[in-house]
């Protein structure tokens, strides 16, 4: 199977993630979509890895999830402190700032 | 096979990086074991001493030769060292306005308006998290410019935007605005650096290479796939953007600035422009330059958009955080035509301009966390009206601020829109020469209508008053306003200094 099929893939992903977080309405569904597209680019730079035959896209694979979790306590952090004063985790209640 | 090479780190190079953690990790075991009473000042102490030192070993690093460090993963050149020497002295001057802790929130856990929060209020609690927290970003800031591999370029983004996103939440009065500002600086800011990450993805896969100097190797020789690196330019440009808040990406700019807490605004504002702009001068000028006809265009076209859309829609703000936070997107797009210029003069432009524009904005957002009535700070523009007539001195040196963001002669803001814009000409875009001055003429508008409102009209009473500004508070506007003036009146020496000094390592 060629390569090239992962990269569609990863695409794939990367855009089904986008498209969510502008749709959905809930926080954590918005932050969901958001790791989908990082998992989506690991996906992508995994597939370089294999394509140019250097080690260097899984190394950084294994830093982006490093980083992913510790998106992860800052965001789940943010939004539960948010549903707490709220009883909501809705991005669209959350528009006092909006004029 | 693939054989292992053990990395070298040169310690001593990357020391003003490691003193700021060190010293972040030492306000987080002081969080931990030492009584509540003793806190504070121990952390603030602890944060201006590792700045200090952070500052005085940067300075032996410039005096060294020009080298990479870790693997080539970090250069240490001339320009590397201007940024991070700005940073540093930008959060200096910000974190004397931090230490203004009745800013903060006492407890960020307890609920708004619960029992919860009236007793830590009552027993005077404060947030000396805030501290460490800055210390953090302060760190992937020193890290973010100087980063030449990107690796090291998307965990320095991290690093420096984490933090941020607690901090915006941790206002003491309109806590469910702040949260929420967090919330959505934290969202989009996620999301941008997802796209950042699917860039580097690209540009991995187009050059095989992860360091800048790879990319560009890639980059002249024209051997990869095309299409990756327009897709990696594009989605790796997207997350700097976002950063610096330029058009279509500024969406959470007005919000957050409105809602963060405005001490950490004034950081955020300043210290995060000049570290995402100078990632992304370094990007553009060390490995994307030869390829110029792919991004230059739509650079061009988001820097027009940039500038116009911030100071047209800053005229019809009524709120001065969200006055100042278009004021910032407009000062993107003028800080844009830098990275376009491509040339010497552009680089050394834009390092002046940044530093410039980063010690006005923490001077203008202190004197607008002085205004105040018995619920908070009065970021009301009408409230402010006679504001001239009751304290002429933090009127005067807030109208000097502003004067600078219009870049009135006299003050650092004209030189640094002088040779920014001078540089922008000298690499051919007119374009953004007319729409430059054009927009500053716009933005020149409602700056003075502020000032205008301040002095000749007549005081409100309702209550709005200008709070007598504590020591560090008052240290911060000193600062900011001698060095804004400093700059406006006599820049030679800081503008040779920059011409001497800013290479970028190839």
């Amino acid at each position: 199977m060629s390569l090239d099929n992962y990269l569609y893939l990863s695409a794939i992903l990367f855009t089904i993630g986008a498209v969510g977080v502008v749709v959905r309405r809930n926080a954590i569904v918005v932050f969901m979509c958001v790791e989908l597209m990082l998992n989506a680019a690991n996906l992508t730079l995994v597939t370089f890895s294999r394509i140019n035959g250097t080690l260097d896209g899984q190394v950084i694979a294994f830093f982006t999830m490093v980083v992913a979790a510790c998106e992860v306590v800052v965001g789940l952090a943010i939004i539960v402190t948010i549903y707490r004063s709220r009883r909501s985790a809705s991005i669209d209640d959350a528009s006092l700032l909006k004029r | 096979m693939i054989t292992f090479v053990s990395p070298t780190l040169d310690y001593a190079l990357l020391a003003p990086i490691l003193i700021v953690l060190g010293g972040a990790l030492i306000g987080v075991l002081i969080e931990a074991f030492a009584p509540r009473s003793a806190r504070a000042s121990s952390q603030l102490f602890i944060t201006l001493a590792t700045l200090a030192l952070s500052l005085a070993s940067l300075v032996r690093v410039r005096s060294g030769a020009s080298t990479t460090a870790a693997m080539e993963s970090v250069t240490f050149d001339g320009a590397g060292v201007l940024l991070q020497g700005s940073i540093l002295l930008i959060a200096i001057i910000s974190v004397f306005l931090l230490a203004d802790l009745d800013n903060f929130t006492a407890l960020a856990a307890a609920l708004p308006g619960s029992d919860e929060e009236r007793t830590s209020l009552q027993q005077d609690l404060k947030v000396t998290e805030v501290y460490p927290l800055t210390l953090f970003a302060v760190a992937g800031m020193l890290l973010f410019p100087v980063a030449t591999d990107l690796v090291t370029l998307f965990v320095a983004l991290e690093m420096l935007s984490l933090p941020l996103y607690l901090l915006a939440g941790l206002s003491r009065r309109r806590r469910l605005m702040s949260q929420e500002s967090a919330l959505k600086y934290f969202l989009l800011g996620a999301f941008s650096s997802a796209f950042f990450l699917m860039g580097i993805a690209y540009l991995y896969g187009y050059s095989a290479a992860v360091s800048f100097s790879g990319i560009h190797a890639a980059v002249i020789g024209g051997t990869g796939n095309d299409i990756y690196l327009l897709l990696g330019i594009a989605f790796l440009s997207v997350g700097l953007l976002f950063k610096v808040g330029a058009v279509p990406f500024h969406a959470w700019s007005p919000d957050v600035y409105q809602g963060a807490p405005t001490a950490v605004t004034a950081f955020m504002a300043a210290a995060t422009k000049v570290a995402a702009f100078g990632a992304m001068l370094r990007i553009f000028y060390l490995s994307f330059a030869e390829a110029y006809w792919q991004w230059r265009p739509a650079l061009i076209v988001i820097a027009l958009i940039t500038m116009v859309f911030g100071s047209l829609v800053a005229i019809a703000q009524r709120d001065v955080k969200r006055m100042l936070a278009y004021s910032s997107i407009a000062h993107a797009g003028f800080l844009l035509s830098g990275v376009i210029a491509l040339n010497k003069s552009g680089l050394d432009a834009s390092i002046f301009y940044l530093f410039a524009y980063g010690v006005a904005t923490v001077g203008a957002f202190a004197i607008v966390t002085l205004v105040r009535d018995s619920a908070g700070e009065v970021t009301d523009l009408n409230r402010w009206s006679g504001l001239g007539k009751r304290s002429p001195w933090v009127a005067t040196a807030f109208a000097g601020f502003l004067l600078a963001f219009a870049g009135i002669p006299l003050t650092s803001g004209f030189i640094g829109k002088f040779s920014i814009f001078s540089a922008a000409y000298e690499s051919g875009s007119t374009a953004i020469l007319i729409t430059g001055v054009l927009s500053s003429a716009i933005a020149a508008f409602f700056y003075i209508r502020v000032i205008v409102l301040m002095f000749f009209k007549d005081p409100v009473e309702d209550g709005t008053s200008v709070v007598i500004p504590s020591v560090y508070t008052q240290i911060t506007i000193a600062i900011s306003a001698v060095v804004t003036f400093a700059l406006g009146i006599y820049p030679t020496p800081l503008i040779n200094f920059i011409q001497s000094t800013a290479q970028f390592l190839r």
